[in-house]
């Protein structure tokens, strides 16, 4: 038996954790250094622009990381991520909605600013405790965590996999949509929650709040794939892994295979939501728009782009089509959905294994590091009943 | 409970067992009684309802009628697949499936009997002594050379056995397998053959397969399945000579 190590070895043992983890490094110190000490100006300086856009980039990553725990493991395709990511930035924004106090336009000392402006006499019980940063952070993860257990529970219980199981995770994110439209709702209807002011005392405006934004994205970005690389590398992501390939072999192995799967989809609609709280303080606004349908469906084309099953690749495609994103918005903003749909398509046709499949591809050529196993067509009785062949 | 009084001992019971899909009677009535350490061959023409009947011992289908026993006092009907895996009914599909982006000894891992539950496999190492059970099934499979391949690169053959040894390695009582011989070479289908009459010693098989070949070899009793009910049983010479056996199924 090779010697215990302990587990935080054992969770980078392997080249691309350590390179992706060194990198992550790099940037996390450096970006907030080269924003802070080198003034405007300056050859090494990075605006608090870029920084707040990185962070942005972050929180996506880190919601791909999500997706790719639970699509790229275990086959599981949600098409309604964005409703625990925009879960979690409601709760943090609810936090900062009521750190401003009477600075709001209508100065009411409790009240937010729609709340007044809808003549409403006091605070709805569900917006009591976001005045306390703790409670706010509890809800992050206990909303999207319970929501997606009960979700999981009826839905995986009553067997709903395949394309069933993604229409219904998007008709979810859909009619929280609808919902969180209507003004009596009490979330800000259409215009959601904005205008914020400060988290902890900071003005969230302020160059150093950016960068603690930041370092913060990248700190629970690592924290997430520690996590997920904790799961996928013990025999529970062998078992994730049996799901996705033969659900009815590991079912018939004797694994309660609607156990795993719920365990798996809490856990990544609990990081989703983490990544919808940190980003709501950096674009500065969260409303109904971040749980349409097709932001979810973004994530899927992130994850695929970068290479699903790996972890990393999601974080590689989150970051490249944002940026890309970000680009063709800025410079070509008609052509970005056809881009999209298009990048979504050849790498489906050419790139099965992402934009990471390349790199192990090119990597093969200098050595023999073992890339993780592409997920194979589905060999599952439980799908396609076998045509019998044979005497007849 | 309408336990019925068996003076033989039995290790899987089946008793007036229906299934009907759309009004399609895919089992009518069947009975079926296994003692334990037997090797049971089932024959029968496709669509016979060989598969269904493993669908239904093994918690897939749920019958409309009939009982399912297993070690005497245990309804069947009333499990779920994986409560009756970890009962001690293991199963091989018709159609070879292993787990394939998963090595060999991975595969086999998860296979072996232990703590099936989410925060157990979280915390999973493997012993030593699990170690050594892997790699004695393994042996007996004859896989140890590819123990670190994928199983998605085995040969259709090796498959099979990795199937097998996936489930011998849980230990079950009882082995369902379901057409182990498809797609095997001839030197292959002996040394299987050879493999579950040794098997048969410590374990009930129970295996359903098309090759003649291989249930000479497997020497055991035979029964004879047709549409959805057991048509004959006895040795294999016994149900070659009978005549209903032959007009629906043999003789053709
Ligand atoms: N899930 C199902 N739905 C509808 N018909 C089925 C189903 N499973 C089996 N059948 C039918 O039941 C009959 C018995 O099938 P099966 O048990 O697979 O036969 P065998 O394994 O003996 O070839 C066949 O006619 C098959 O088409
Ligand atoms: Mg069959």
């Amino acid at each position: 038996m090779p010697k215990r190590q302990p587990l935080i070895f054992k969770l980078v043992s392997d080249r691309s954790s350590r390179i992706f983890l060194s990198v992550l490094a790099v940037v996390t110190v450096l970006v907030p250094l080269c924003n802070l000490v080198f003034p405007e100006g300056s050859a090494l300086h990075v605006s608090t622009y870029t920084v707040t856009l990185l962070g942005k980039y972050l929180c996506y990553a880190l919601l791909a990381l999500a997706v790719d725990l639970i699509w790229g493991y275990c086959g599981i395709l949600s098409l309604g991520h964005g409703a625990f990511f925009a879960l979690g930035g409601y709760a943090m924004g609810m936090y900062l909605m009521r750190q401003i106090g009477e600075r709001g336009v209508y100065g009411h000392p409790v009240l937010p600013d729609f709340m007044v402006f809808l003549n409403w006499q006091e605070l709805p019980w569900f917006w009591y405790g976001f005045d306390s940063f703790p409670f706010a952070m509890l809800m992050v993860i206990l909303v999207p965590g319970i929501l997606a257990f009960l979700f999981g529970w009826l839905a995986f219980r009553s067997r709903v996999t395949g394309v069933y199981l993604s229409i219904i995770t998007q008709a979810l994110t859909y009619a929280l949509m609808l919902a969180f439209f209507r003004n009596d709702m009490g979330f800000g209807g259409n215009n959601g929650l904005t205008d914020f002011k400060d988290i902890l005392g900071y003005s969230v405006q302020a160059d150093s709040t950016r960068a603690v934004l930041f370092i913060m994205s990248a700190v629970a970005l690592a924290l997430g794939y520690l996590i997920c690389q904790a799961i996928v590398k013990s025999k529970l992501g062998r078992v994730l892994v049996g799901v996705r390939d033969a659900e009815s072999r590991t079912r018939f192995l004797g694994y309660r295979v609607e156990h795993y799967k719920l365990f798996v989809f809490t856990v990544s609609a609990v990081l989703a939501g983490i990544a919808g709280a940190l980003y709501v303080p950096q674009v500065g606004i969260i409303n109904p728009g971040e749980f349409s349908p097709i932001n979810s469906i973004e994530i899927i084309i992130w994850v695929a782009v970068g290479g699903r099953g790996t972890l990393y690749g999601a974080v590689v495609g989150a970051v490249l089509v944002n940026y890309g994103k970000t680009y063709f918005t800025g410079a070509f903003p008609e052509l970005w959905l056809f881009l999209l749909g298009g990048l979504f398509v050849v790498t489906t046709l050419y790139l099965p294994k992402g934009v990471v499949g390349l790199f192990d591809r090119w990597k093969k050529q200098t050595d023999t590091g073992a890339g993780s196993p592409p997920p194979p067509d589905p060999a599952d009785e439980s799908q396609a009943r076998p045509t019998k062949a044979g005497a007849a | 409970m309408k336990t019925k009084h068996i003076d033989t001992p039995s290790i899987l019971y089946l008793n007036g067992v229906s299934v009907s899909f759309d009004g399609f009677k895919a089992l009518n009535s069947l009975s079926l009684f296994l003692e334990p350490g037997e090797l049971r061959a089932i024959i029968g023409p496709n669509g016979a309802g060989k598969t269904t009947m493993m669908d239904v011992i093994t918690g897939k289908t749920r019958p409309d009628e009939g009982e399912v026993v297993f070690n005497r006092d245990l309804d069947l009907t009333r499990y779920d697949e994986a409560a009756i895996s970890n009962l001690g009914i293991g199963r091989k599909f018709q159609k070879p499936t292993v787990i394939e982006s998963l090595t060999v000894f991975e595969n086999l891992e998860l296979a072996m009997a232990g703590g099936r539950g989410v925060f157990q496999s979280l915390w999973h190492a493997l012993t030593a002594s699990q170690s050594e059970r892997i790699r004695e099934v393994l042996e007996l499979v004859d896989l140890t050379e590819r123990r670190d391949v994928l199983a998605g690169s085995l040969s259709h053959g090796q498959k099979q056995w990795l199937e097998i040894g996936m489930l011998l390695i849980q230990d079950p009582e009882v082995l369902l397998i379901d057409e182990p011989a498809a797609g095997m070479t001839d030197v292959e289908t002996e040394k299987t053959a050879e493999l579950f009459k040794r098997l048969a010693k410590k374990h009930t098989l129970v295996v359903v397969e098309h090759d003649m070949e291989f249930i000479r070899a497997l020497n055991c009793k035979v029964t004879v399945l047709h549409e959805g009910r057991v048509l004959a049983e006895g040795s294999l010479e016994q149900v070659q000579s009978n005549q209903e056996v032959i007009d629906v199924y043999l003789g053709r």
